[in-house]
């Protein structure tokens, strides 16, 4: 049913063999290693760029402005490349009473959070970085260590500010991990397994959205709030409300020791978009609807990557709307809307996806 | 494999983190001033310690996270065979699901979810 034009693994094993025959195996591996390395390190950065830029634009259309349009032609292109270099030119300040070394393990701990989930995400068939039967719980542990950067970021500068951002922020993204948590749970209960290429491969004949009509359905709603929560974006970016923390958990960091947590909170955007995109709408699978085998032969010319990016940004765009459309919470409507509302509601659609699942009422 | 490119993916961190921080040092202006060290507070000087207590609330928050999130990690292996175990996974998880929601209702009556 599902035609292989675009799989990437007999490429990669390929090249594997090739490298493994004029050089020893460990070689041949740490090159990859290398290759492996920089490659998500350019896909890290362009994608920073690219969000930062999207960002931009898309509060200035909401807000009826224009946004960035003087640097690198009409639209502002090079506005965020300017941006990036400027920050690597602003001092990094030292200070005088900070813990100094979880001051600078913080943000490490925070892009480590972030590209480890970044490397599980699925691009095309046969082109996942970490692969593993337990994927998306893998997924689930590795973005519980950001939470840790935050907390260590906001304790060892040693400042009011960053302390009150640092525990609220805090709170917020546990509570919302157990509402993600029942949800990605809701979709496994779906799928029958945790392993990503699985889920994805599962998906050949109709996303999940579809498959689990009513609960899947839920389910994303649940997700895509509690995701939003998780990569502090309004409407719950309330560890940095301005007018009464001046920027949070990191007030006291300066220069590229600011620009981490920048960058770690646009890439947990995508990443979160990215998960969605996996369990819900089909990862790279393409567009499939069961029966119409003529349909389903001309989607798959499109690929996977293609899906998988084009189903991310609508995402992502979904969740800069949100984040330009709604006013911030106060930390009491945040704890309340989860643990009253949402984890509730999540148990009750977990239920509900079981019961579908076992009576065979999903497609 | 796996473990090779976990510690490929960790080390790429590193490297990020490190060559980021290394251009910006070597490229960033240094200018010295003891008021720059201060923390910000507005241009006041720092009243004591910032390492002080804080509201309790947050504790009671990560007591609930715990019992809900180690919850969860029980709950990934029933999920998977979910779909094949039938009816007796749903009488399962039903059982289980039951204690925790009296747990919640119980956390919730104590009002331990009000933020006063």
């Amino acid at each position: 049913m599902f035609l292989d034009y675009y799989n990437f693994e007999p490429l990669l094993a390929g090249i594997h063999a090739a490298l493994c025959g004029v050089m020893p195996e460990w070689a041949a591996l740490t090159l990859e290693g290398l290759a492996v390395g920089v490659a998500i390190m350019l896909m890290y950065a362009v994608l920073a760029v690219v969000l930062i830029y999207m960002e931009r634009k898309v509060c200035a259309a909401f807000q009826c402005r224009i946004g960035p349009n003087r640097v690198g032609g009409k639209g502002g292109l090079l506005q965020v490349p300017a941006d990036v270099l400027k920050i690597l030119t602003k001092e990094i300040i030292s200070l005088n009473r900070a813990d100094r070394f979880l001051y600078n393990l913080a943000p490490f701990l925070v892009i480590l959070a972030s590209i480890l989930t970044f490397s599980c995400l699925p691009w095309n068939k046969g082109a996942e970085i970490l692969h593993m039967n337990i994927g998306i719980f893998f997924v689930l542990a590795a973005s519980s260590i950001g939470v840790l950067g935050i907390l260590l970021a906001g304790w060892s500068s040693n400042s009011k500010y960053t302390l009150i951002g640092a525990v609220r922020s805090g709170a917020m993204i546990i509570s919302y991990e157990v509402s993600i948590g029942i949800s990605v749970l809701t979709m496994v209960v779906l799928c029958g397994a945790m392993d990503i290429q699985t889920i994805v491969a599962g998906q050949a004949d109709g996303w999940n959205i579809f498959k689990g009509h009513i609960p899947a359905v839920a389910a994303f709603v649940v997700y895509l709030i509690a995701g939003n929560a998780e990569a502090n974006r309004g409407p719950f970016d309330l560890a940095e409300a301005e007018q009464e923390l001046t920027a949070g958990y990191h007030t006291e960091y300066s220069g590229m020791h600011f620009g981490f947590f920048y960058l770690a909170e646009y890439l947990n955007l995508f990443i979160t978009a990215g998960i969605a995109a996996t369990l819900f709408l089909g990862g790279w699978m393409p567009l499939h609807v069961a029966g119409l085998d003529g349909f389903n032969a001309v989607m798959d010319y499109i690929p996977g990557f293609v899906w998988f990016l084009g189903k991310t940004f609508v995402i992502v765009f979904l969740l800069m709307w949100i984040r330009w459309t709604y006013p911030r919470l106060r930390i009491d409507q945040v704890l309340t809307l989860e643990w009253k509302y949402l984890m509730p509601t999540s148990l009750v659609i977990l239920l509900l996806m079981t019961v579908c699942k076992v009576c065979g009422l999903t497609f | 494999m796996f473990f090779v490119f976990i510690v490929v993916v960790i080390l790429t961190a590193a490297a990020l983190v490190g060559a980021a921080m290394g251009i910006a040092r070597l490229v960033a202006p240094r200018s010295f001033n003891p008021q720059k060290g201060e923390p910000y507070e507005c241009g006041i000087p720092t009243r004591g310690q910032s390492w002080v207590q804080f509201r309790v609330g947050y504790y009671l928050f990560a007591i609930l996270f715990l019992m809900f999130d180690i919850e969860t990690v029980f709950l990934f292996p029933w999920a998977v065979v979910a779909g094949q175990a039938g009816a007796y996974a749903l009488a399962g998880v039903g059982l289980f699901l039951a204690v925790l929601v009296l747990g919640l209702a119980y956390a919730w009556r104590k009002g331990a979810l009000e933020w006063t």
